[in-house]
């Protein structure tokens, strides 16, 4: 028999589209040109940015001249929260949550070892934030809140249409994190009044090295890359041609797939996630089902860990990923979980499945068949509540 | 993506001896379910005293499934006076070697194992945990005579290193300046401590951060739990102490006034009179 291999890690780095490698290729090649030159060679360079500038901006309902590409999602966020801070140097307060990625989240906490004042808002066991917390929070000084669109870990959303009515309301900017939203959910910024948002080429089908940050016409920035003209001045460095025409060509691909990814990838996520809970036994899932990622699903399988489950599981060809402390490299489990309340039980044996528009029906089918006898599996070597858990079956 | 040998590998998709053994001779329970691993180890005796029959269960990540596994062949034919010099280090390089963050997976084999020998000499286990010492490393209940005796074991020099073979240190950090105190202890470095302080005087800082810690946790927390509530100490500055609240405190309005009358009370109680409670900013 041979291993099928099914990939359910689409939430830490995504496959390169088949058309978005084919539309780079040129500029690797023939196109090789720099667009800031005065020859032949710049303008089809120059052109293939203004084209893929207008493919992002088209994702996201925004004007291409609000849309600056970096290196990564990590730079955007640096840079958008950074960036802000040092264009209103009279403020001096940070609002962000306990659950965001660490790109924003050790970013302000460095700041606030520096001179800034953060409030990291708490979340309920849902993995929601409280609005009125939020409210409360806001005061005359608070120049930035960083809020992600969706969880990484759990796949919840954050109400930003509200929070960035309520936050504009006290004067301060809003920069989202939307690394995880761009490409599986609708982000129309025409009504959403965020200022500064990330997205990560590769979470959405491009390759890994590239990111967006849209900045709203009019918001107070100021750079983090200081150098040559590029990108008007927001971000200096040669710009990574090949990459910003595959992140152009990825952003069409999923502004076609839209709808793809909220009815068929909804479905396989909703019957994975209802076959695990009825045949794995004693499993949860993490999170607020109904505002979630229609890609996601973080399941807790009790009395088992999550390093040993991934370890069984890609020896079968599926790839997924975990909560659990031993998988971190810090011994410490998801800062997520935790921050739900996830009992320790629970969080040591979280397995997240994140699928996407390459994911089949039989891939489900065969996660499944895979996952149950591993945690019987495993729940067998376990000193921990396995007896009487078979032998109610 | 751990770089795990062959051998670890293969004594974790195939794991020996797992289960339990009826009426065992010694049974040795180690780690918690709160720490993210936990090993059950037990052994039957021949007639000559040796290990006839090992069984293990465990819960945890794949090098500590490995360990114990491991462990169960390598005492499968010693006697106990045999099987009571296995060092954590013997079990990591039957495995040929652990990444270092794993290593407390082999500290956790041999701490099974030494109480399950504890155990079949009718020692009292209870008695043994506190010949043990008493505990430093909160997060993950390790004591001080464990610290030390894997400082000695594995010349191990920075608190990092402790970290990796007995996950003391890894969570809140609190413990890292006790953890250095024990390095430099074994390392023979001269350590400044203050002089003990007559009665009625002032209490040393360390003296004053054990008795705050101390009364948080068997005075304050017990009442925030009743409640669905936690409080977590961040930090401690002079007579102020930053703590944060957690779980339903977090969310509840009246947890300033939890804070102002309840903890500062309780610490003042406690501890000093000068204690100020404030919640700190994250």
């Amino acid at each position: 028999m041979t291993i099928r291999a099914v990939y359910a890690d689409n939430n830490a780095t995504t496959r390169v589209a088949a058309e978005v490698l084919e539309a780079m290729l040129p500029f690797f090649k023939e196109q090789f040109g720099n667009p800031s030159s005065m020859h032949y060679l710049a303008k089809p360079a120059e052109q293939a940015i203004t084209k893929a500038r207008e493919q992002v901006a088209c994702l996201l309902y925004a004007d291409p001249s609000e849309i600056v590409f970096t290196s990564c999602g990590t730079e955007s966020d640096n840079a958008a929260i950074r960036g802000v801070l040092s264009a209103l140097p009279h403020k001096k307060h940070i609002i962000t949550t306990r659950v965001e990625h660490p790109a924003v989240r050790n970013v302000c906490q460095y700041l606030g070892k520096n001179g800034y004042r953060v409030t990291e808002l708490s979340v309920d066991k849902m993995g929601q934030i409280d609005l009125d917390e939020l409210r409360e929070t806001l005061d005359d000084d608070t120049a930035l809140v960083s809020i992600m669109w969706a969880n990484n870990e759990t796949g919840v959303i954050f109400p930003v249409r509200e929070i960035a009515d309520m936050v504009k309301s006290r004067g301060a900017l809003l920069h989202c994190d939307a690394v995880q939203a761009a490409g599986k959910l609708p982000i129309d910024l025409r009504v959403v009044n965020v200022d500064l948002l990330s997205i990560s080429g590769h979470k959405l089908h491009a390759p890994k090295g590239i990111g967006v940050l849209y900045i709203r016409k009019g918001t107070y920035f100021s750079p983090l890359m200081i150098g040559g003209h590029q990108e008007k001045g927001r971000r200096a460095g040669t710009e990574n041609v090949p990459y910003i025409v595959g992140l152009g060509k990825a952003c069409e691909l999923a502004f076609e797939h839209m709808e793809e990814e909220q009815t068929r990838v909804k479905a396989l996520r909703d019957r994975l996630e209802k076959e695990l809970l009825e045949k794995a036994l004693d499993a949860s899932v993490n999170g607020d089902p109904a505002n979630r990622l229609p890609n996601t699903t973080s399941i807790s399988f009790k009395y088992i860990e999550g390093e040993a489950i991934l370890l069984m599981l890609s020896a079968e060809g599926i790839a997924a990923s975990s909560g659990s402390a031993c998988t971190s490299g810090s011994l410490e489990p998801s800062h997520v979980l935790r921050a739900m309340g996830v009992p320790f039980t629970r969080v040591h044996g979280s397995i997240r499945f994140s699928l996407s528009r390459y994911n089949s029906d039989e891939d489900i089918t065969y996660i499944v068949e895979k996952m149950v006898p591993t945690a019987r599996r495993l729940r067998e070597i376990s000193p921990f509540g396995r007896d009487e858990l078979y032998a109610a079956k | 993506m751990w770089d795990y040998t062959d051998k670890v590998k293969d004594h974790f998709y195939h794991p020996r001896n797992v289960g339990q053994i009826e009426k065992p001779d010694g049974v040795g329970e180690e780690g918690s379910l709160a720490c993210g691993d936990s090993l059950r180890l037990m052994f039957k005796l021949d007639k000559n005293g040796r290990i006839a029959e090992a069984r293990f269960q465990t819960f945890g990540c794949g090098s500590a499934i490995a360990s114990a596994s491991a462990l169960t062949e390598m005492i499968i034919g010693k006697t106990l006076e045999e099987a009571e010099k296995i060092t954590n280090q013997d079990i990591a390089d039957y495995l040929g070697g652990l990444p270092v963050e794993k290593m407390h997976c082999s500290v956790m084999g041999r701490e099974a194992l030494e109480a399950a020998i504890a155990n079949s000499r009718g020692e009292d286990v209870e008695a043994l945990r506190a010949r043990k010492g008493h505990v430093v490393c909160e997060c993950f209940g390790v004591t001080d005579n464990e610290i030390v005796r894997v400082i000695k074991e594995n010349h191990l020099k920075t608190v990092e290193e402790v970290t990796n073979f007995t996950k003391a240190g890894g969570g809140c950090r609190r413990c890292h300046p006790q953890i250095e105190n024990l390095i430099a202890g074994v390392i023979g470095i001269e350590q400044k401590q203050e002089a003990a302080q007559p009665p009625g005087k002032k209490m040393s800082n360390i003296q004053k951060i054990k008795l705050i810690e101390e009364t948080l946790e068997n005075e304050i927390k017990p009442m925030l739990r009743a409640d669905g509530g936690d409080i977590e100490l961040i930090d401690i500055e002079g007579d102020r102490v930053m703590v944060a609240l957690r779980g339903m405190c977090s969310s509840c309005p009246s947890s300033q006034l939890t804070l102002k009358q309840y903890v500062e009370s309780k610490l003042r109680e406690f501890v000093s009179e000068d204690i100020i409670v404030e919640e700190a900013k994250p």
